[in-house]
C-alpha cells in the first residue's frame, strides 16, 4: 500500500522521509497525524480531557519552536499553564467569534457523513433513550473555527450514522448563513477522511496500518468518497517520535498526569499491545472536547 | 450589616421556585452548601448552569428540588455522565433548555448590563435553536444583505451561588481571572459565597487584586468554608478528588444508590 497524501495544508512524512518508526504505538498515531492536520494554525483550543489533542497540539508547538517558525498558541481549558484568557470561560468564545481561533476539536455522541454532531443523544428528544451530557460550545465554535478536526477514537455505525438523531452542530449552512467555520477532517481508529464543505460530505484520504477499504466501509454508518490516492496514513517520522516521547510527554504530564504515566508505561514495556487500542467504554460514549 | 453568615442562612435563603445560577465545575461550585440544601428542600428550583453543571447539579436533581434546568451540558467530567440528570431526562420529570456555553454567556452579559437581550452568530441550523421557543432569529438591522441572527434574551437568576478563594469582612470576593463568575453574579438579583478564608484587609485596597475582587457590592452573604468546593477543586488551592466522583457517579446510577449516598454524606457531615 502507498504512502497517502493528505491534502489541504496537511503535512505529509516527507519531512522524515526515509525515518518512518514501524514501532509508534497507534495513539501516537494519531497525535502525530493530529499535529500534521494542524500544520499552519497560530492558535488552536483544545477542551479539557482531550489528552491526545491537547499532544498534539504540543507536538505541533515544539516542531514550530525547532524549526524557528512563528510560535503556535495553545490553549487548553481548564488549564492553568496553557491558557491564556483572564476574562473567565467566555473569553474562549469571544476570542473564537473573532477569528483569533484557528483550530479545535470535537467528538460526537453520533457523527454523520454530512458532518453534523451530535453531543445530545440518540432517539426521541427531550426524553431521549441515551442522554449525553449536551452541546457545550459546538453550536457555536462549529461556525466560527475555521480548522474544526472531528476526533473520535471509536470507528463504528454506532457513531458514525447515516443521520444524527440531534444536531449539536451543523457540518454545513445554508448560503447567507454566516459562518466562517466548520469541519476539517475525521479522524479516527481506522483512518482519516477530509470534509468537503461545498458537498458536505467526507473523502477518505488515508487509512491507519492494518486495515483495509472493506474494514472501514463494514464500520462506517455513512457513504463516503475515496481519495484517488488512497492509502496508508503516514507513520511517525523518527524526528516527531523523539519529540513527542520527550519533551511533549514531559509537557503533558502537566496536565494530564494521568494520561501520561500510561504513556510512559506503555513506552517502557514496548512491544506490548497498547491498551489504549480498544473502542472506548460503551458506558461513556463522550470523551467529548468539553468547552 | 454583618455580611459573614452560617452555610445553613445561605441554604435557608433559596426558596421555592428560586431562579438558581451555579458555576461550572472548575469555576468554585459552592459543593458545601449541597447538602444543607437538600435539607432544606425547596422545591421547583429553576438551574441556570454556568455554562455547564456538575456534580452538584445532579445532585439537586437526584433530590427532586428541580423543576427546569437551562444549560449546556451536565457531565461528571471524568466520572463520565450525571447519573440523576440522565435518569430524569428519560423519565421527562424536568423541563430541559439545552444551551450552548456561549448562549449562556450571552444571556447573563445581557442581564449584566441591562439588556433585554443579545445577539449571537451561530446556532442556525442546529436543533438547540428549533427547541428554544424562547430565543429569535432576526436579521441583522445593521446589514445590507440578509443576515440571520440568534437573539438570546437576557438571563437574570434570583439567586448566583459560588464558592471562592477568599473574601474580606466587608464581603468583597476574590475570584482571580474566573470572570465568568462576576457577570453571573452581577446578572443575578442576590448573590451568596462560600469562600475558603476570610481575610482580614481589604481587597478592594489592594491595587494588585483589585481587578480580581467582586465587590460586597453585590454579594449578600459570605460564608466560611474551608475545602468547601469538594470533591471538585480550587483553582490555586486543591485538585478534583476524582476518585470522590467516581464513587458518587457509581453509587447514583440507581435512585437508591443515590440515597444512600446521600445518608452517609450527611452522617459523615454531622461526624466531621
Amino acid at each position: 500500500m502507498s504512502t497517502a497524501r493528505l491534502p489541504e495544508g496537511a503535512d505529509t512524512a516527507a519531512e522524515g522521509a526515509g525515518t518512518p518508526v514501524s514501532a509508534a504505538a497507534p495513539r501516537e498515531l494519531l497525535i502525530v497525524t493530529i499535529a500534521r492536520l494542524l500544520k499552519g494554525v497560530r492558535h488552536v483550543a483544545v477542551g479539557a480531557s482531550s489528552p491526545i489533542p491537547a499532544a498534539a497540539a504540543m507536538l505541533l508547538r515544539a516542531r514550530s519552536e525547532a524549526e524557528g517558525a512563528p510560535p503556535v498558541r495553545l490553549s487548553i481549558l481548564g488549564s492553568v499553564q496553557h491558557n491564556f484568557f483572564t476574562n473567565g470561560s467566555g473569553e474562549l468564545f469571544d476570542c473564537a467569534g473573532q477569528g483569533r481561533i484557528d483550530a479545535f476539536f470535537l467528538g460526537g455522541g453520533q457523527i454523520d457523513g454530512h458532518g453534523n454532531v451530535n453531543l445530545v443523544g440518540t432517539g426521541s428528544y427531550p426524553e431521549s433513550s441515551v442522554r449525553w451530557p449536551g452541546s457545550f460550545g459546538s453550536a457555536y465554535l462549529y461556525f466560527v473555527v475555521p480548522r474544526v478536526i472531528l476526533f473520535r477514537e471509536e470507528h463504528s455505525r454506532r457513531v458514525l450514522v447515516d443521520r444524527v438523531d440531534f444536531v449539536s452542530a451543523p457540518g454545513s449552512s445554508a448560503k447567507g448563513i454566516y459562518r466562517t467555520g466548520g469541519p476539517h477532517a475525521l479522524l479516527t481508529s481506522m483512518g482519516v477522511f477530509m470534509f468537503d464543505p461545498q458537498r458536505a460530505c467526507f473523502r477518505l484520504v488515508s487509512m491507519h496500518p492494518g486495515r483495509s477499504l472493506a474494514d472501514l466501509r463494514a464500520a462506517t454508518g455513512f457513504d463516503f468518497d475515496v481519495d484517488p490516492a488512497l492509502g496508508e496514513t503516514p507513520p511517525p517520522s523518527a524526528s516527531e517520535l523523539a519529540l513527542l516521547r520527550g519533551c511533549v510527554l514531559t509537557e503533558l504530564a502537566q496536565t494530564y498526569p494521568d494520561f501520561a504515566a500510561r504513556f510512559h508505561t506503555d513506552l517502557a514495556r514496548k512491544g506490548a499491545a497498547d491498551p489504549l487500542d480498544r473502542p472506548t467504554r460503551s458506558t461513556d460514549p463522550l470523551p467529548a472536547p468539553r468547552t | 450589616m454583618n455580611p459573614i453568615v452560617s452555610i445553613d442562612d445561605i441554604a435557608r435563603a433559596i426558596p421555592s421556585g428560586c431562579r438558581l445560577a451555579l458555576p461550572a465545575d472548575y469555576a468554585g461550585v459552592a459543593m458545601a452548601v449541597t447538602l444543607p440544601l437538600i435539607r432544606c428542600a425547596p422545591r421547583d428550583l429553576c438551574l441556570v448552569c454556568v455554562p455547564t453543571g456538575g456534580m452538584q447539579v445532579d445532585m439537586l436533581i437526584g433530590a427532586g428540588l428541580v423543576r427546569t434546568i437551562e444549560t449546556s451540558a451536565v457531565s461528571l467530567g471524568e466520572a463520565g455522565g450525571a447519573p440523576c440528570f440522565n435518569r430524569a431526562v428519560s423519565l421527562g420529570a424536568i423541563e430541559l433548555l439545552d444551551s450552548t456555553c456561549p448562549a449562556v454567556h450571552a444571556g447573563l452579559t445581557a442581564a449584566q448590563k441591562g439588556a433585554p437581550f443579545a445577539s449571537m452568530r451561530g446556532l442556525i441550523g442546529t436543533d438547540v435553536l428549533k427547541h428554544r421557543a424562547d430565543w429569535r432569529v432576526i436579521d441583522n438591522p445593521f446589514a445590507e444583505s440578509p443576515d440571520p441572527v440568534v437573539l438570546v434574551p437576557a438571563i437574570r437568576p434570583d439567586i448566583a451561588l459560588l464558592h471562592a478563594p477568599m473574601a474580606d469582612r466587608e464581603g468583597n470576593v476574590w475570584i482571580g481571572r474566573r470572570r465568568e463568575l462576576a457577570t453571573m453574579v452581577y446578572a443575578s438579583r442576590r448573590a451568596f459565597a462560600t469562600v475558603e478564608r476570610i481575610v482580614e484587609r481589604s481587597l478592594l485596597s489592594d491595587e494588585t487584586v483589585a481587578a480580581g475582587v467582586l465587590p460586597a457590592l453585590y454579594v449578600e452573604g459570605i460564608a466560611l468554608a474551608p475545602r468547601g468546593a469538594l470533591p471538585y477543586g480550587l483553582w490555586g488551592e486543591y485538585g478534583t478528588d476524582t476518585a470522590e466522583l467516581i464513587r458518587y457517579a457509581r453509587a447514583a446510577r440507581t435512585g437508591q444508590g443515590f440515597r444512600a449516598y446521600l445518608e452517609t454524606a450527611a452522617a459523615e457531615c454531622a461526624t466531621s
